[in-house]
Parts: structure tokens; sequence; C-alpha cells
């Protein structure tokens, strides 16, 4: 038993100690907070963009036919743009995405972490669209009855009414897809970015030790989406106050 | 009736089981064309028939996938040494960072990946004896600023890009008083042709790897070219694990014997013209 921890004990402090590795744990931990970080507020403010004319087209496909006019035809343009940009970013693998972004379109970008912003930003942004179009269709149809029968406007009655209820339903869906994210950077050393997974790589690339790295790095991850999911559930908790 | 369609049933299962078992441990050598093991002496073999080596395919010209199958010259010596040996070859491709680690819990007898012997891989495994040099050099734009290896500086003020884990990786991220540039100027990618892409689009402004697949991948793309000079040289080995003492001396014995009698330079030159 001694001699195990000993053992150990040992090969704790040649992966992490010895030559400073602990270092790029340090480095890749940041890098991947940061990229996940970025992508999350990229993804939302796309997907949010996204949502809202995915979800204007199907509460107002039929009123809006019925009124004539371009407005239906240009809603319906954008609409279906909307729909293939999320059947094809839905449809491509991360990895795939990420080294397009990398090699073919952001050339001239050689700072990788933007480069893996861009890329699983965008990428985030087709489901959190999904997601939300989801929420805010999933509020009754009388809520929005209700609002615009006391005289509100189409925007305020979403924006007051509506989105407010959805943005409860949705929240953990949400919180799946930041942890979904935060994991998902683990590709990011595909296209040369130091992120955690990639130092628990290059750990055991020069230590031969598979065990401590690998294990280090699922600790790190998943003590990260236990914190993750500890905010999200109190922000849930604080959102419900109001049913009362 | 049912009871018999029970037994029956039993039977198949039971079967399918054993069926299931027994291709797992022989049909897996088909993966490489060096079919040996008609012409073995099996007073010469250990008790599995099978050779599993390690390598990591995307390194012409030592290995590489030609089709469905691996060629190169790691994996024609290999073949050889396999038949020596009476064994039959398996070809593992795994990530070449795997290799080691795998060699050293015995999930591969030998890794043959164009391997440098350093004093790091050393600690964990055992090397045979070498079989071919290898060079590292540099591969830059033909328009690039950099025209020498003396040029080369790890200040801050180029990046160098390389392969994950290989000795131009663990080089070039050592101290700049051990020869090295420094981690933050080393780019790691997960194959050599990663670094040569992300070279060519700028993001990198230089990528340090073997000599040969840099001719390669030189040729394959215009507008690259390798600096003067060698900008490391080192010998090539066959990784095995420790405890493995008697396979190590057979590999060596086997090594020795294809390369008196040229094989071993026959295999080379076919892979390398001789300028």
């Amino acid at each position: 038993m001694k001699q195990t921890l000993a053992k150990l004990g040992e090969k704790f402090m040649l992966c992490f100690v010895d030559e400073g590795y602990w270092k790029w744990l340090v480095e890749g931990f940041r890098n991947s907070l940061i990229i996940t970080f970025f992508a999350i507020l990229l993804g939302f403010a796309f997907g949010i963009l996204l949502a809202t004319v995915r979800s204007s087209y199907d509460k107002n496909e039929e009123t809006l036919k019925l009124r004539g006019g371009p407005g239906y035809w240009i809603l319906r343009l954008f609409n279906a743009v909307c729909k293939i940009y999320i059947t094809i970013v839905r449809g491509v693998p991360v990895v795939v995405q990420l080294m397009i972004w990398y090699f073919v379109i952001l050339v001239s970008q050689d700072n990788g972490v933007v480069v893996a912003i861009v890329a699983f930003g965008f990428n985030s942004a087709a489901y959190v669209a999904e997601i939300f179009r989801g929420g805010i269709m999933s509020v009754d149809e009388g809520q929005f009855e209700a609002g615009r029968s006391l005289g509100f406007g189409y925007v305020r009655t979403m924006v007051n009414i509506v989105i407010p209820q959805a943005v409860k339903t949705v929240l953990p869906t949400l919180l799946n897809e930041v942890i979904a994210l935060l994991k998902e950077t683990s590709v990011a050393g595909y296209v040369g970015i130091m992120d955690l997974t990639k130092a628990g790589d290059l750990i055991r690339g020069r230590t031969f030790e598979a065990f401590m790295p690998l294990i280090a790095v699922a600790i790190i991850y998943l003590v990260t989406v236990v914190i993750l999911t500890a905010v999200f559930t109190a922000v849930e908790r604080r959102l419900r106050r109001s049913e009362r | 009736m049912k009871k018999f369609l029970a037994l029956v049933l039993a039977a198949l299962m039971v079967f399918a089981f054993v069926a299931c078992n027994g291709t797992g441990k022989d049909n897996n050598g088909a993966s490489n064309a060096s079919d040996t093991s008609d012409t073995s002496d099996t007073s010469d073999t250990t008790e599995k028939a099978t050779l599993i080596m390690a390598t990591n395919a995307a390194f012409p010209p030592y290995e590489y996938k030609e089709g469905e199958s691996f060629a190169g010259i790691d994996v024609e010596i290999a073949g050889k040494i396999a038949e020596k040996l009476g064994m039959t070859l398996e070809i593992k491709d795994v990530e070449f960072g795997s290799i080691i680690g795998g060699v050293q819990t015995g999930k591969f007898d030998i890794g043959m990946a164009g391997m440098t012997v350093t004093d790091e891989r050393l600690k964990s495994v055992n090397f045979s004896d070498s079989y071919a040099t290898g060079i590292q050099v540099v591969i830059v734009k033909a328009d690039s600023e950099i025209k020498s290896l003396d040029d080369l500086k790890g200040d801050g003020s180029m990046k160098f890009g390389v392969q994950q884990d290989t000795t131009g990786d663990i080089y070039a991220s050592d101290t700049i008083e051990n020869g090295g540039y420094g981690k933050d100027n080393v780019v790691r990618y997960k194959t050599g042709a990663d670094a040569v892409q992300a070279l060519k689009t700028g993001k990198v402004d230089a990528v340090i790897i073997d000599n040969e697949p840099a001719k390669s991948f030189v040729k394959a793309n215009e507008g690259l070219s390798i600096l003067d000079g060698d900008w490391v040289k080192e010998n090539y080995a066959i990784a095995i694990a420790k405890e493995n003492t008697e396979l190590l001396e057979k590999v060596n014995g086997a090594l020795k014997e294809l390369i008196a009698d040229g094989t071993v330079k026959a295999i080379i030159d076919k892979y390398i013209p001789a300028e």
C-alpha cells in the first residue's frame, strides 16, 4: 500500500511538478474557458437572432400570407436562409468545421483561440437557435392573444410576455448546450490550440504516462461542469420565484 | 419442440461466441500485405504468432496508408523482421503520442514510427539497434525572411510548427539555453501535413520536420523550400517494452541480418531515391 502510494506520488511529480508541466494545464484550462465563454456569447447572440427570424415566420406565416405584400416574401427568404445555415452547421462535425475555419476561411487570422471562438460560436448558434425557437413556440398561444387584446403590439407582446416565459422553459436545455460546448472545445488541439485536453495530451506525449494527465484533465472538466450546473440551478430557482 | 429449439439456439450462440473469439485472434493480421505465417519455422517463434506494430501512418515515406493497407520503409522492414521471427505482422495505426505508452503496457509488441532514441523515451521503453538515420530540417515559405538556420529565433517574433510529440516538438519546445525556441513559440499539430498547411497559410513561420517527409511536402506544395543544412541528426530505432528483453534480442538479431544482407538498404533506397 505504502509502496503504491509512493509510486503514485512519484508519477504525480513526474507528470506535473518536475518539469513544470502543471503550467500547461493552467494555460490549457484558461484557453478552454476563454473559448467557451466567448463562443457562448457569440452563440447566444447569433442564435437568438436566428431564432427570432425562425419563430416570427412560424408564428406569422398565415396572417402575413393573407395580408399579402412583400413582407411575407422577405420573411420567407430570411427563414429559408436561417434554415439552410442551421442544417449545414448541425450536419457537419464540429472538428471539421473548426478545421475549415482555421485552414480555409480565416486564413489570415493566426491567433488560434480567436478562430476557435468563431468556429464554436457559430456552431453553437445553430443549436441555441433551435432551443430558443422551441421555447418561444412552447408558450401557450393564449398568452400571446391575451397580450394583443390588452393593446400590446406584436414586438411588445413578444418581449414582455412571451420571451420571458420562453427563457424560463429553455434554461435547463441551455445549460446543456453550455456544458456540451465546454467539452466540445477539447477538439481545439486539432488546429494547434493549447486547450485543456491538448495540455494533457502533451504531458502524456512527454512522460508516456497515461493515467495521471488523463485523470487530471477529466477531474478539471468535471469540476467545472459541476460548478456551472450549480450556478444555473441557482438562477433557475431565482426565476421560479415569480411563479408563486 | 420448444425445448429442441432452445437447445439449437443455445448451441448456435455458443458456436457464434467461439467463432468470434477465433477470428479475433487470427484474422487481424490480414491488415498487412506481408503474409509470412507459412514460411515460419516454429522453433523460433514465441507463443503468439502475431507481431503487433504500432505506428502513426501519416509520415511518408516511413509509413503511410496506401489504399486499405500500409506502406513505407518502417512497414517493410517490420514485415521482414516478422518474417525472420516467423510471425505475422499486424499494424495498428495510432496517434504518435500513444505509441510508447502502448508499447510500455504491452498493448503493442513494437513501436516503429520513424522514432528517435531520446533519454526521455529510454526511461519508458527499450530501443533496438538503429536501422535508419533521420535528419530534421526546417521548411519555410520560399519568399520568407528566414534564409538560413541561423535566422531562426525563439524571441517570440516567429512561430514554429511541429507535429505533436515528435522529437522536433520536444527539441523546439526546449528553452533557448538548451537549443530550443521556448515552448510558447511552438505550435503543435496532430500531423505533419497540418503543420505544413499552417505554414502555407502563414499561421506559422517555419516547420521543423523530418527530412524525407519534408521533401515530399515541398514537392507537393508550391512556394515552400527547405533551409540548407540539418537542424538535428538522429537515429531511428524500434521501441520495445522494457520487460520484453527476449523480443528485443530477437529483433536486434533479425535487424543485424537484414542490415548485413542489404535488405534494409534496399528498402530505404526504394523509398528514398539517391540524389
